[in-house]
Parts: structure tokens; sequence; C-alpha cells
């Protein structure tokens, strides 16, 4: 579903030179799985999703997704890309002058969903992350975990092929951290390929499931697959 | 709170679900789904950009104004130049000839004259004026009756005036060339020269309110591409959003056209009750004004089809700005920024 081929990210820095947020990084995520994602913070997590996402570009190397290499996507194509992909954002990315409903209907809404479907698809989310009365709030009213779940609703509405959760239990409790999870792993059940990037060692140490490690921008460990299968 | 409720039912060993199935039934409704949804997008967008006009009402109210003024400039100016035109259209009628006799010629021989050429094909009428005629009108119109007196006899030439069928130019000077080839006529006037310079003035007063109405028109286009600008830069977290979750250069740029296009649109509106304010305004002195010149003449107004395309224009001069904002400013917002 996702593959790397020696990619690396070198952000400019004003003043000169740069600062290596990814090096030489392959690695291959097939459809049907969960991956955690872990690493010092400044390893180049965040970094790798926003690759992934198109939202930055990578200074050298391949990304495949879905079978299309990104480098030959043109900006046209760029949305396209991202309905496959539902993320996760640290920091939430949420619109706080609409309603919780509204948030989480927007990429229903954009890639034009019949209006009679988005109502059910939009509950059903809520429903899922435990929010379900909250559809009416704008999200300045809700907690940070809150928040964080209207995030994740918002993610998995459209049910992408793809899923990239950057800190998705950052601010939940561990009950709750444990809904999330199981809801991420009931989507790689039915083939969706999630990747969950985490400071969280306790819910990794949690789950069976493969994991990788960045440090310094460098791919060190893959737990459960070999690094370089591809 | 449904924390623990429906777990997502897993479809094992199904494709990702957004795929649609196959067949023509399916892709055909996918395509009516998709117009539908771009329809929805449209009005949605414009409604939107209507409410967040009404959301700032004084901002609003101050960028309509300025449209408003900016367009209601040119187009009163417009209206009043028509009426200057339409108020001297029958004034070419008028042109005549002044046929000026030699001093000595008797008012006989004046009537045999005006006789001759009232006869001529080219001629509509003559009207004569005897020396004496012209002496009483002159002595009435210049109150230099003392003077006139004193003078040992009437210093006034006999006077034709020639009305010619045909009244443009070239006709106009071929007759008075052989009006004035007879032996009897001292001196032939055509009086059409003021018409003529009345005419080049509306002309050149066209040109200037063309020439206007442009400038006008650039500045009402870079009014919205500000005010656009401003509600861009107002708005770059939510368009950073929208991107984010997949939205295309489309869907972003709509609800920012559809604000200037209502800007320009109401602004245009604004400018048609201005201008209509403004007749009316002027309206009875003009009334007056004629009544005094014994004309039937009444002020022409802009017309309900002006009335219609002066706001649609403006609204298409919005849009216009909207856009050029949008595709100025609206790349420099990408998510990596964030
Ligand atoms: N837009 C940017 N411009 C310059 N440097 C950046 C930019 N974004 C990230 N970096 C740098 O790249 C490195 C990797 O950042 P990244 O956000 O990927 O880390 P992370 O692993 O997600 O960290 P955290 O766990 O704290 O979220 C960091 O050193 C960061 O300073
Ligand atoms: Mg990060």
């Amino acid at each position: 579903m996702i593959q790397l081929d020696r990619v690396s990210k070198r952000y400019p820095i004003p003043g000169g030179g740069g600062k290596d947020a990814l090096r030489q990084v392959s690695l291959h995520l097939p459809a049907g799985e969960l991956t955690f994602l872990t690493g010092h913070s400044g390893a180049g997590k965040s970094t790798l999703l926003k690759l992934i996402m198109m939202i930055e570009r990578p200074t050298a190397g391949e990304i495949i997704v879905d079978g299309l290499p990104l480098n030959r996507i043109g900006s046209g194509g760029i949305p396209l890309l991202r309905r496959k992909i539902g993320m996760v954002h640290q920091n939430h990315q949420l619109l706080f002058d609409r309603s919780v409903y509204d948030n989480v209907a927007l990429p229903l809404i954009i890639a034009g969903f019949p209006r009679a479907d988005i109502g059910k698809r939009v509950r059903a989310a809520l429903d899922k992350v435990g929010l379900l009365d909250k559809e009416k709030l704008n999200p300045v009213m809700l907690s940070g975990g809150e928040q964080q779940r209207i995030g994740i609703a918002r993610a998995v509405v459209n049910k992408p092929p793809l899923l990239l959760a950057d800190e998705p239990t950052g601010n939940l409790d561990p009950a709750l951290s444990a809904e999330i999870m199981d809801l991420f792993q009931d989507f790689a059940r039915v083939g969706v390929a999630v990747l969950i990037a985490t400071h969280d060692l306790s819910l990794i140490a949690r789950y069976q499931h493969r994991l990788l490690s960045l440090r310094e921008g460098r791919l060190i460990a893959d737990r459960g697959e070999d690094i370089h299968g591809a | 709170m449904a924390r623990n409720a429906t777990p997502l039912k897993p479809r094992r060993q199904a494709p990702p679900p957004p795929k649609p199935r196959a067949g023509a039934r399916a892709a055909r409704s996918a395509w009516h789904h998709r117009f539908e949804a771009w329809r929805l997008h449209h009005r949605d967008s414009a409604v939107d950009a209507l409410r967040r006009m009404r959301a700032t009402p004084t901002a609003t109210a101050m960028t309509v104004l300025v449209i408003a003024i900016a367009l209601a400039l040119p187009a009163g100016i417009t209206v009043l130049l028509e009426n200057a035109r339409a108020a001297t259209q029958g004034w070419d009628g008028n042109a005549h000839l002044s046929v000026f006799l030699k001093r000595d010629i008797d008012s006989s021989r004046q009537q045999a004259l005006a006789g001759a050429w009232g006869a001529r094909a080219d001629v509509e009428r003559v009207q004569v004026v005897t020396r004496e005629q012209a002496l009483a009108e002159f002595r009435e119109l210049s109150g230099f009756g003392e003077v006139l007196d004193a003078l040992p006899d009437n210093p006034l030439p006999p006077l034709v005036m020639v009305f010619p069928r045909d009244t443009t130019p070239g006709a106009l000077e071929t007759l008075q060339k052989q009006l004035g080839e007879a032996r009897e006529v001292d001196l032939v006037q055509l009086d059409v020269q003021w018409v003529k310079r009345l005419h080049a003035m509306l002309e050149l007063a066209g040109r200037i309110v063309g020439a206007l109405t442009l400038a006008l028109a650039l500045a009402v286009v870079l009014v919205v591409v500000n005010t656009i600008r401003l509600a861009i830069e107002s708005r770059r977290e939510e368009i950073v959003v929208v991107k984010i979750v997949g939205g295309t250069d489309g869907f972003v740029r709509r609800p920012f056209l559809y604000t200037g296009f209502w800007y320009g649109l109401a602004g245009g509106l604004v400018a048609v009750l201005l201008v209509q304010i403004a007749l009316l305004w002027i309206g009875s002195p003009v009334d007056q004004l004629t009544a005094l010149y014994e004309s039937e003449y009444s002020l022409i107004g802009m017309g309900w089809i002006n009335a219609v395309v002066l706001p649609l224009f403006a609204g298409l001069l919005g849009l216009m700005g909207a856009w050029l904002a949008v595709s100025r400013h609206l790349q420099d917002v990408d998510p990596h920024l964030l």
C-alpha cells in the first residue's frame, strides 16, 4: 500500500544549511496491517507522515502510495491522493468556526458524497469515538482529548484505504486509548493500511504489531518484519 | 456516552470500502451524485459568502459603498451626457443660412429673391426680415434704441433666412456658395458652426467619460482584490484544513469567488440607487429650465436595462477581482507552512 525507497527529507534552514529530518528511509506498509512508528521527539515521525500525504516533498528517494509514485502526481492530483488517506494530525487541525458535526462532515462534502449519506456516516464516525452527543458543539468547547477524537472521526469518516495517525492517543486516558486502538485494528482487519506514530511505549507494548523506530531521521529498528522487505 | 457502543463492523476480506462498485448504473449514479454535490457546494458557497458579509456589516458596507460610488460616478455622468445629446438632437433642424442682402436692395426685390429661393428644391422655406423689421427687433432686444434713433438712417441690411431641407454640413456649404453668387447678396452666414462645436464637445465628453469608466472599473477590481486578499488572510487555517482533507483548488476558491461577485453586485445595485436619487434631485430644476425654453423636454432616466446591466457588470468586475486575488494569494496558503 505504501512504499518508501531511500527517502530523505532536508528542511532548509533560514540563513543557510538544512536539517535532515529523514535519511535514506526505506519501508513497505502492506494493506491490512497496523504499524507503529516511534522515535524520540524530532526523530522525523511527523515528517514521514507528511511526505506520504504530500504535505511535504522528499528531497530524495521515491514514495509509492496505492501503486502510484508520488513524484508523478501533479498539484491537481494531490487532493485525490489525500482523499484516499485519513490522517489524524498531531495538532488536530480542526475548524473552530464550525460545529463538531461540520468538522467531521468536511471530507465527505469535499469528496462529493450524497447528502443523504453524509449524516449517517458522520454519526457513525462520531459514535465510534464516543462523541455522538457533542455533534452540535463547537470544538473550542471540548477538551483536548475530545478534540483529538474529532480529528480521529474525521480521518475515518470516509473509510479511506489508508490511515495515518500522528500521536492519536496523546491526550487520551488509557481506556479511551484502548478504544481508539480497537477502532484502528478494526480498520486494519478490513484491509486498511494503518500507520500510527506515537511516543506511547506502553501502548506499543500492549499490542503485538509491527514497530518501526526512527532515530535522527534513520530507520533503526523494525520489529515484526524485514526492514528491507518491499 | 456511547463509548463502548458499536465497534466498526469489519467486512472481512472485502477490498477497501470507498472503491465504487462496478457497473454502468453505479457509474451513472456516481456522476449524478458528483454533479449534485458540485451544485450543492455552489449553493453553499454562495450562501456562506453572503453570511460572512452580513457578519461584518460595517466593513461590508464600506466596501460596497466604495464600489457603488466608483460606479455611480461614470454611470451618472453617462446619463447626463445622454440627456445632453437627446436635448440637442432636434437642433440640427434649425440650421439655416442667413442671407444678408446689399443695403440698397428694396423690399420688393427682397421678396422676389426670397420667393425664388423658396421655390428651390433644396430649400424648405424662407423667412423675410425687412430692414424695418430688423431694426425694430434689434431695438427691442438690444436696448440701444436711443443710439439707433441718433443714426441718420437704418444701418441694418435686408435679411432672408433660408431653411434648407438637407442640413448635413456638405449640403449647407454648397447652398451657401450658390446663394452667395447672386449679385444682390452681400454675405451668407452659416448658422451651423455652434451646433458642430456642441456636438464635438459632447463627443469629447463622451470619450472622457469612457476613460473615467475604465479607470473606475479598474478601481472596483482593485478594491475587490484587496478585500478578498484580506479574507484569504483571515481564513488561512480553514484553507489549510480543507486542503489537508482533499479539497481541490476549485473547492477552496469557490467561496471567495462568490464573495467577490456579491460585493460587485451589491455595489452595482447601490450605484443604480445613487444615480436614480441624483436624477430625482436634479429632475425638477431641469423641468423648470426646459419650461423657460418652451421645450417639452424632460429628463431621461437610466432605463431599466441599464439598471439591470450595471449591477451584473459590477458583479463581473467583482468576480474578476476575486479571481485575481485568489490566483495570486491562494497558493501562498499551503499545509506545509503550518
Ligand atoms: N517545517 C520545518 N522546517 C524546518 N525544520 C523542520 C520542519 N518541520 C520539522 N522540522 C525539523 O525536522 C525534524 C523532525 O521533525 P518531526 O516533526 O518530523 O519530528 P517528530 O518525530 O514528529 O517529533 P515529535 O515527536 O516531537 O512530534 C525536527 O528536528 C524538526 O525541527
Ligand atoms: Mg511529530
